[in-house]
């Protein structure tokens, strides 16, 4: 979407006899292309992102009255040019670059891929038996999990290196040497994977030879060919990246990326290599009920690949009917409140939907929620108040028309690797990058400045920031005066907060705090980014509304380039929250306590429906421990992972009565089950989903369900029915059509239209057209203003002291997600991350006497685990960063649950804790 | 309800238990080299463009550059290590260590293999010098260092020796001679003595105008000596005419074998060359200007180092206004845009063109580009008046032309001619004649480049535009002057391992091209049609000059001495 379109000059030129008109900036191989006369090219790729380097020279064309030959991909015609794509001249000089490149490539019998764009265009120039004499061949270099790199296909075309430093701007691959010794090298020219490589397999999509393919279908016999492929959406982040499943014998063979609007066909590793979890053997797919006698206490060790230890197999029937009665019971106990649902963010809008209504209708209580409450629920508190919006202003690439882009508590590289690759594209385009946080990242290479300061001090910072924009009056008084309440308030509020006197908390020198407020607030457009790092604290509410503050003030919102962005963290927790799965709201973030939506509500589903809020998702574990919630139904959500304090967490579901689980695998949660219910992976079912962008996109069933597993939205009915609900939902599609018709956010978007476009982002104006940037005229709250809502400093719920002197972060790594229960289960992600490691600064280690990789011991007030050390120069001193992906490791045990008052989220990003060598450490040293 | 005594803890590991990784991803900078390396270049600014200045101190204090050493560079560069590791691979003079490599000996000779040198016995003398060599002296093969007419020629460390023998160098490494020796130059207080800088104090006084000085340099016709030939009044009126800021760039990175004039002038009177430039600065209103100097150079470095100081202590120009950045052994960087490129301190590929470095040059501005020898005639030019020069030339050419003449001939050397002097009048009245013995055979006109011509074609002006209709080039007018005892095909087959040496590499007609052509002409008989055939895609498809020109000399073998394609070897 570039913002100058009214560059329509055209000129008008000869190709091929012809009179043909281009527009300015097109090239003559764009152009012979739209008159459907396709030149031959490798080192050039129309995909989005590439620039083309005109270096292989096989798309040459002949210019009258220019003495060489010319790159059409590179070259632009000019006025009265006559250009000749298929001159004799031309012609022959291709066939020759084709035939210098052959000679020294495996030939196409043994190539590691015979259907490469190399070998199709050589079919085209009917290239025949190669003169020349042939290279050395460079050995193979099989070391990394997912990709086979073998250069001697290598065609030089660099496709690979703009894939990685100017596409996906991870720069990890170059082109060494010079010559005829030139060639491809991984960092130092190490092994790829030994290399920094972050294993986005960009490269393996733009090699035009097979020099790189993916591992999976690398055979003897050469490159194994899918018979199907499905377009479907990636089931792991918020990004949502569109892609296509490549299936074999109804299994996934490789990955591909789509052109969809938030990727442009890249991918990272976990949404290109993590897709096997779904054939892995722990895959549930038999109905299990508790065997007698098994305690949910047990001390035993417990092991997800053996479900018959402690569950039997049941028929779907028995299951059900089960799994029913011990609902019913609580039901007619407590009128519903005994009961309450986890639905999940990595479920469908028609999954999510489905089960909140079950919830809400069918358990007759509002105790609902998803783990959104341990993500942005903080977030969506403090725009809800000051906007009333809990979505994004702007989609995340809308950062392309910014000049200054801010990233404050998120590491996107990681968490949204392929959004990180579009903030990476637009400061290579010149923006300037300022990112905050209290770790170092791979964006810092990126910044123009790396503000590092003291964990938990946000709103310190960002009220210091504010300070210096009202004292140096670079707000914008124009946009305050149309747009917004309550800055005369602030103004007094913020008087208090001087870069002088936030200093001492935040660690930033007040010169710093200045200069960054001047960048942000003199920006044209400048836009915001956040992660969890700003929500998951007990003053998370605090630290989203000084960001909404910052860009009231600035009128740094409702512009193209401009806004505020939460990086949503599942593939659907918007959407899961916009149709309602979480204990306050209705559909479309309806409140519950407002009477006339309830009104509205029981007449549309027909059933009477509870007049107060539900419960939140650690509301509900210590509803558990005091009795007053007995029965759960837990679909796709494992809370004994990723609930704060996880060993309070585990001791509430084992004192549930009756807990049902539908998930995949045995997970830590299913572990404590009554009953589990095999349930549908990603790409097993259709469905949709909404990614950080408020891009509805459609998910395709690519393979069929393995034994007897089922559909989610059957099981989910199947409950429903058994507690008397009488429905018949033929599918997904009717789901979707009932929930737009109780959510006027889905106005224009159809299940139809879904399945023609892919993706539609809401709102849809009545024009048909979506907004992308919405705030543009102010906003939906009742007077058209954002608020501004002036924050104090409060210190995190648990501060280091002599006894816990570290402060522990938790968060993710790139190749898992969440709770690991699928990445794990991944042979490429699991071989590149297979154990939990506690990531000190290589100082703290030094000073303790550890060793990266010795075994240590992390403390808390709630628990200790025990897990190696990883040395991380961007973790500062007296810092512990673990990741709560691994289960032999839980941080989560470690974690406080102290909540944040307003959005309920739990403080992750901080507790006090100690660290020291584990007693074993010394012997396991080498190991 | 279960007892709730103890939840279970004892989970095992849905993955398959593998270890690792401890460190994060990739290499990782050791504190003692990041250290160690912070320290040497602690005056050096970390911007991209000084890397190559940066790469060359680590060269220079360890005779090498370690895997630990560039991890920690790339580390306060904050660039990623495949980026510096490509830069620093692409230049010869830069030793990248692998892990387990070794570090090369302590004393480098590099013996100077070359079309001139290689007539004169170099490949004896490195073989000798090979043979009978201590573990602390390598001797290296290297392409051409500007010493044609005292061939053969070598490099002791940064010492040039020329007329090397191998008595000679062994005596060299034994006195532990590496530094340059320096010699009589005409230093700032001699030049000024001369009226040196007169002329550029006219032009920043206003006594002279841009447009006067711009009118003269077009009127005396002063062309683009580098090789090119492009007019230079025309094209510092270009420049002047995009919208600023813009840049200067001199091209000092004389690598064309045969030609030695740029360094002559630099070694000889080097604040000519600078007035020329400084003019030229004010001439388009240059912010800076960088000068490329090749790395085989070393004397020319040293007394542009001095020169330089002079003209800031003098203030004739502003410290760092003028900077001098030092090549690292890249033929290619002699090409205008992949000297750009290596002076932004990245590898020295060429650009496409369009854009022109005229309008996007250096750091994306508009860039004035001249050769050493072009400036070096500019203050002459403005101070006597364009007939001063235009008045010169021969045959119907005109102006002045600088040879580097080289080879069979009794006195070769660098020879102030008039442009359009034939190659005979070149070789009697400049040279002396024919060495003893020796029957001119034919010449290379215009370096390696610029495609041989045979002894019947003695009487073609030499100058731009007069050679092309003979397959040949003027070039940078260096002229090797062959006899009955040379075999053209040698003399081909030499210059096509020239450039596929040089290739950059990043073009398929010139990077497979060359290696292709040299492994075909190796061979006992030559496939002239697939030769030919090849020859003409390197010709029409290669992105730049190198690649172009490159089969010049196999062509002009082909054309002009079919009879010694057999007699090759």
């Amino acid at each position: 979407m570039p913002l100058d379109t009214n560059t329509t000059e055209t000129i008008t030129f000869s190709l091929d006899g012809k009179q043909v008109t281009a527009v300015a900036g097109e090239t003559i191989w764009q152009i012979a292309k739209r008159l459907n006369t396709d030149i031959p090219h490798l080192c050039y790729t129309p995909e989005p992102g590439y620039r083309a380097d005109g270096n292989c020279r096989a798309c040459m064309v002949e210019i009258d009255g220019e003495r060489v030959l010319a790159a059409s991909c590179i070259r632009q015609p000019a006025e009265d040019m006559v250009v000749h794509t298929s001159s004799p001249r031309a012609v022959s000089s291709r066939k020759m670059v084709f035939e210098l490149l052959a000679a020294d490539q495996p030939p196409r019998e043994t190539a590691h891929d015979g259907d490469s764009k190399f070998w199709q265009w050589s079919d085209i120039l009917s290239l025949k038996a190669n003169r020349f004499p042939a290279k050395e061949k460079p050995l193979a270099d099989m070391t990394h999990p997912a990709m086979a790199v073998n250069l001697d296909a290598c065609i030089n075309c660099t496709l690979c290196v703009r894939a990685c430093r100017e596409v996906q701007v991870n720069d990890v691959i170059g082109m060494a040497h010079r010559g005829d010794q030139a060639k491809i090298v991984f960092d130092f020219d190490d092994p790829m994977g030994d290399s920094t490589c972050v294993g986005c397999g960009e490269c393996v999509q733009a090699c035009p030879t097979g020099a790189l393919l993916p591992a999976s279908v690398v055979s003897e016999n050469g490159r194994i060919k899918p018979d199907r492929q499905i377009e479907s959406v990636c089931p792991y982040c918020g990004v949502g990246c569109q892609l296509t499943y490549n299936i074999k014998d109804d299994k996934l063979l490789f990955v591909e990326g789509r052109d969809g609007p938030a990727n442009q066909k890249r991918l990272c590793v976990k949404g290109r290599f993590g897709f096997d979890y779904v054939h892995h053997p722990d895959r549930l797919t038999v109905p299990l009920i508790r065997k007698d006698g098994i305690p949910k206490n047990a001390d035993v060790d417990f092991d997800p690949s053996q479900p018959l230890k402690y569950f039997r197999q049941a028929s779907w029937d028995e299951a059900l009917n089960f799994a029913t009665s011990g609902l019913k019971r609580v039901i007619d106990d407590t009128d519903g409140s005994g009961l309450a649902g986890f639905g999940s963010a990595k479920g469908s809008n028609e999954e999510a939907y489905l089960f909140q209504k079950l919830v809400r209708t069918g358990f007759r209580t509002n105790n609902v929620d998803h783990c959104t409450r341990l993500c942005h629920a903080s977030s969506v508190a403090a725009l809800m108040e000051t906007v009333n919006s809990g979505a994004v202003s702007a989609p995340f690439y809308d950062c392309a028309h910014s000049d200054v882009i801010l990233v404050i508590g998120a590491n996107p590289t990681v968490n949204h690797p392929v959004a990180a690759t579009f903030f990476k594209n637009a400061v290579q385009k010149g923006a300037t990058l300022i990112v905050m946080d209290p770790r170092g990242q791979a964006l810092t290479r990126y910044a123009t400045h790396m503000v590092q300061f003291k964990g938990g001090t946000d709103v310190a910072l960002l009220n210091a920031i504010m300070h210096t924009i009202i004292e140096e009056r670079l707000f914008d008084p124009e946009y305050i005066a149309l747009f917004t309440e309550g800055f005369d308030e602030l103004q007094e509020h913020i008087k208090g907060f001087s870069p002088e006197s936030m200093a001492k908390i935040c660690g930033i020198d007040p010169q710093t705090i200045r200069q960054v407020a001047r960048v942000y607030a003199n920006a044209k457009h400048g836009i915001i980014f956040w992660g969890m790092g700003i929500s998951q604290h007990v003053h998370g509410t605090d630290n989203a509304r000084c960001l909404i503050s910052l860009a009231l003030m600035t009128g740094h919102v409702g512009k193209p380039g401009t806004g505020l962005h939460p990086l949503r963290g599942q593939n659907n927790v918007q959407g899961a929250s916009d149709v309602g799965l979480i204990p306050m709201f209705y559909p479309d973030y309806l409140s519950v306590e407002e009477v006339t939506t309830q009104r509205w509500f029981e007449k549309f589903w027909a059933t009477p429906l509870k007049a107060e809020r539900g419960l939140t998702v650690v509301e509900i574990m210590e509803a558990i421990h005091s009795n007053e919630v007995k029965a759960m139904y837990i679909m796709g959500e494992n809370p004994a992972m990723s609930d704060p304090d996880a060993q309070h967490a585990r001791e509430a579901l084992t004192r549930l009565d009756h807990l049902i689980v539908q998930d995949l695998f045995l997970t830590e949660t299913a572990f404590h089950a009554d009953v589990i219910l095999p349930a549908s992976s990603f790409p097993e079912k259709d469905g949709t989903f909404t990614n950080t962008n408020r891009q509805v996109q459609i998910g395709r069933k690519a393979l069929p369900l393995p034994g007897q597993a089922r559909q989610d939205l059957w099981i989910i009915q199947q409950i429903a029915n058994r507690l008397g609900l009488d429905w018949n939902y033929s599918g997904p599609k009717e789901v979707f059509t009932e929930m737009a018709q109780c959510m006027p956010s889905l106005h224009g978007i159809t299940w139809e239209r879904l399945e023609n476009e892919s993706s539609v982002t809401y709102p849809v104006g009545e024009n048909g057209v979506s907004q992308e940037v919405i705030f543009q005229q102010g906003f939906p709250t009742k007077n058209g203003r954002g608020k501004f809502v002036p924050a104090n400093v409060v210190p995190p719920d648990e501060v280091p002291d002599d006894d816990f002197p570290y402060i522990l972060t938790t968060g993710r790594v790139l190749e898992h997600w969440h709770t690991g229960a699928m990445t794990r289960r991944s042979k490429t992600l699991d071989r590149i991350e297979p154990e939990a490691t506690a990531n000190l600064s290589p100082r703290a280690l030094m000073g303790m006497g550890i060793d990266a990789g010795d075994l240590i011991k992390v403390e808390t007030r709630r628990g200790t685990i025990e897990l190696r050390a990883r040395s991380d120069g961007n973790v500062p001193e007296g810092v512990i960063f673990i990741p709560f992906c691994y289960v032999e490791a839980a941080a989560n045990l470690l974690t406080n649950p102290a909540l944040d008052p307003h959005g309920k989220i739990p403080e992750f990003k901080f507790c006090a804790a100690r660290v020291m060598p584990a007693s074993t450490s010394k012997a396991d040293r080498n190991h | 309800m279960t007892d709730n005594k103890r939840a279970p803890l004892n989970f095992k590991s849905p993955g398959r238990g593998g270890k690792g990784p401890y460190a994060g991803k990739g290499r990782q900078a050791e504190p003692k080299a990041a250290i160690e390396v912070a320290t040497l270049i602690a005056k050096t600014p970390r911007t991209r463009d000084m890397l190559i200045e940066a790469l060359h101190l680590l060269q220079d204090a360890y005779g090498c550059i370690t895997a630990q050493n560039l991890v920690a560079l790339a580390e306060e560069y904050q660039l990623p290590l495949s980026e510096v590791y490509e830069t620093a691979t692409f230049y010869h003079h830069f030793d990248v260590l692998k892990d387990d490599e070794a570090p090369p000996a302590e004393i480098t000779v590099r013996v100077c293999n070359s079309i001139t040198c290689d007539m004169m016995g170099s490949k004896e003398l490195t073989q000798s010098l090979r043979s009978s060599q201590k573990k602390n002296v390598r001797v290296l093969s290297a392409p051409c260092m500007g010493g044609c007419d005292r061939a053969p020629a070598a490099m002791l460390g940064q010492n040039q020796i020329f007329h090397a023998s191998f008595d000679g160098v062994n005596k060299a490494i034994l006195e532990g001679s590496i530094r340059p020796i320096i010699p009589n130059y005409i230093d700032y207080g001699g030049y000024i003595s001369q009226g040196g800088y007169n002329t550029l104090k006219d032009c920043l006084n206003g006594v002279t105008t841009r447009e006067h000085a711009i009118s003269s340099l077009e009127a005396s016709e002063l062309r683009g000596l580098g090789g090119a030939g492009f007019p230079t009044g025309r094209k510092w009126r270009i420049v002047s005419d995009f919208p600023g800021p813009r840049l200067m760039a001199v091209n000092a990175d004389e690598g064309e074998p045969g030609t030695f004039k740029d360094r002559y002038f630099i070694e000889t009177d080097p604040h000519r060359f600078l007035e020329g430039t400084l003019i030229g600065m004010w001439a388009v209103d240059a912010e800076k200007c960088y000068v490329y100097l090749r790395d085989e150079y070393p004397i020319a470095r040293e007394i542009l180092l001095r020169a330089i100081a002079e003209i800031e202590t003098f203030k004739l120009i502003k410290p760092g206004q003028l900077q001098l950045r030092r090549g690292a052994g890249a033929y290619i960087c002699g090409e205008e845009s992949a000297m750009l490129e290596s002076i932004e301190g990245k590898r020295g590929l060429p650009r496409h063109k369009p854009p022109f470095p005229a309008e996007v040059g250096l750091f994306g501005k508009p860039t004035l580009i001249n050769n050493v020898e072009t400036l070096f005639w500019v203050r002459d030019i403005l101070e006597k008046g364009p007939q001063w020069f235009s008045e010169h030339g021969r045959n119907g050419r005109t102006g002045i032309r600088t040879f580097s003449v080289s080879g069979r001939v009794r006195s070769p050397g660098v020879k102030i001619a008039e442009a359009g002097i034939t190659v005979r009048e070149l070789i009697e009245e400049y040279c002396g004649g024919m060495l003893e013995g020796h029957r001119l055979k034919g010449y290379l006109p215009g370096g390696a480049s610029g495609g041989i011509l045979p002894a019947s074609k003695d009487d073609i002006p030499l100058d731009f535009g007069t050679l092309e209709e003979h397959g040949c080039l003027i070039g940078s007018a260096a002229v090797v002057v062959l006899s009955d005892k040379d075999s053209m095909a040698d003399v081909a087959l030499n210059l096509m391992q020239f450039f596929s040496y040089e290739s950059c590499g990043q073009c398929t007609p010139c990077r497979v091209g060359c290696e292709k052509a040299v492994k075909l002409m190796a061979a006992e008989n030559w496939n002239q049609p697939l030769l030919e055939e090849l020859s003409k895609t390197m010709t029409d498809s290669s992105i730049c000059g190198l690649g172009q020109a490159a089969p010049n000399g196999l062509l002009s073998v082909f054309r002009y001495f079919p009879d010694d394609i057999d007699k090759a070897l």
